[in-house]
């Protein structure tokens, strides 16, 4: 249990996760819940029915003003001038020299007015970014807001028909990454048909205040569990989502994570890191990231050196697990681009265990 | 988390259960609290078995969760007389039970180490850590 003197932030939902039985991590500077009662039942309920997350950890910045659409356009590598109010684009903050400070999803709100979502990690690094970026150069504010909002998931097979049951807002319409305003269990919400485990799902955005509301009212639903971050861990990894701080970096560049269809250079107009990009994006990149599934039954973990047949070192994995889906160990890894066609092994804790190149996603909602 | 008052403990979170035994042979596994730290176990690996000998300090196997990859040590000097095959089929019955079911190898002790915690020593070790 973490100790009391933690500088760590507490998300609205911190009493809830705690009377459930939680067991709290520390994770990007907030007490978040690794797990409840078990991460494979949480995750397989998620695959099956639905899971309840809480993502309030996340950064809520708005970008707001007549200059918006034309800010984010230059400030992030994505053309959000051209997404409509009403939807929603996954998108990245590069630096300069190409590589990736954070992975996002944005939100157009209105005309004017767009929600940028960033990892909990790199909340202050997006802020500081945007500011930087669009103020003074664009008549456009930056207003990190993450304090003032609650993010709650419900991801699953079964999310539409219980998330119906507590709002008054159409959902059968509601398209993949697309959003509408509605009452949840009584309270406003921005309702967004978004999430990170594979399935489909919807991320709601509440007032701070009104968090353990819409919490209680979901968690108590029939066919809904609470789950936690191992769970969300495992999911997004069978779905082939890359983690910032594992697949994704400063130092990997968009094209290197296979991510390379979000940066519009065919936009006009400069944008932050265009030049190395477009040279980035004439040249195949010299590591590639690859899905691993196991022979055996060890699973690859964060850091596990890739080995080529000749036992040289080829490659590193980013993110490993047992898949509860798949009964398998899968893995991510950058891979020498020359060497993803042989024979690898990945080194675990000194022995080396056979593995299989496969596409990504592991695992594709049916 | 529980902390069973009979139970004798390893500084790496094993138990061992029965030193007082007549026959010598000794009952381990891993604590609630390691078991807990780790996260659902899926795959258990030992280095040894029936009839092999265990030194205790040395690793005698892994524990592999969803979450991570850990050691088990061996908390006694001795020979494996038994291993308990339901947790090698099925690992997370050491999650479900770490005391009783989830109980991982026999051992016949040739040399208890003598710095073995009791249940008041282990807990305060697990409350600091």
């Amino acid at each position: 249990m973490p100790a009391d003197d933690t500088t760590a932030k507490r998300t609205p939902l911190y009493d809830v996760h705690r009377e459930l039985g939680a067991t709290i991590v520390e994770f990007a500077g907030f007490l978040m819940p690794l797990r409840y009662d078990g991460e494979t039942a949480e995750h397989r309920a998620v695959r099956t029915e639905a899971g309840l997350f809480d993502l309030s950890h996340m950064g809520e910045i708005f970008v707001t003003g007549p200059q918006a659409a034309e800010g984010l356009d230059y400030a992030l590598v994505g053309e959000l001038s051209t997404v409509a109010v009403g939807r929603a684009r996954y998108t990245m903050l590069c630096a300069p020299d190409g590589g990736v400070l954070d992975d996002l999803i944005v939100y157009r709100l209105a005309e004017e007015e767009y929600l940028v979502v960033a990892n909990a990690a790199n909340t202050a690094t997006v802020r500081d970014a945007l500011t930087e970026r669009i103020a003074g150069r664009f008549d456009a504010r930056v207003a990190d807001r993450s304090d003032e909002h609650a993010l709650i998931a419900l991801q699953g097979p079964r999310s539409q028909e219980i998330l119906s049951r507590f709002t008054d807002a159409a959902l059968d319409d509601l398209k993949y990454y697309a959003w509408r305003r509605g009452r949840v269990a009584g309270t406003d919400a921005v309702i967004a048909r978004t999430g990170y485990t594979g399935e489909d799902g919807f991320e709601l955005f509440v007032a701070a205040d009104d968090a353990v509301a819409v919490w209680n009212a979901l968690a108590g639903a029939e066919g809904v569990t609470p789950a936690g971050l191992a769970a969300r861990d495992t999911l997004r990894l069978e779905a082939g989502m890359p983690l910032y701080g594992n697949e994704l970096t400063a130092e990997i560049t968009p094209y290197e994570a296979g991510l390379g269809r979000v940066v519009k250079l065919s936009k006009p107009g400069d944008f932050v890191g265009r030049q190395v990009l477009s040279a980035y994006a004439e040249t195949p990149p010299g590591r590639t990231l690859v899905g691993l599934v196991a022979r055996g039954r060890r699973a690859p973990r964060k850091g596990y050196p890739v080995v080529a047949s000749d036992g040289t070192t080829c490659g590193v994995v980013t993110s490993g697990a047992p898949s509860p889906t798949l009964g398998k160990p899968i893995a991510m890894a950058y891979v020498d681009s020359g060497a993803v066609g042989g024979e690898l092994a990945v080194d675990v804790r000194g022995r080396r265990e056979p593995v299989d190149v496969v596409d990504l996603p592991f695992y594709k909602r049916s | 988390m529980s902390v069973p008052e009979q139970l004798r403990y390893s500084e790496e979170h094993e138990w061992v259960a029965g030193l007082d035994n007549e026959d010598g042979i000794v009952t381990i596994g891993i604590t609630a609290h390691a078991a807990d730290a780790l996260g659902e176990i899926v795959y258990l690996e030992l280095h040894s078995g029936e009839g092999d000998t265990i030194e205790a300090g040395e690793p005698c196997g892994e524990l592999e969760s969803t979450k991570s990859v850990s050691d088990l040590y061996a908390p006694v000097s001795g020979e494996i007389t038994a291993v308990n095959q339901a947790v090698i089929d099925e690992p997370k019955v050491i999650n479900d039970d770490p005391y009783g079911e989830g109980w991982i190898l026999k051992v016949r002790v040739s040399e208890e180490p003598g710095d073995l915690l009791d249940a008041e020593s282990y807990s305060k070790l697990i409350e600091e850590s």
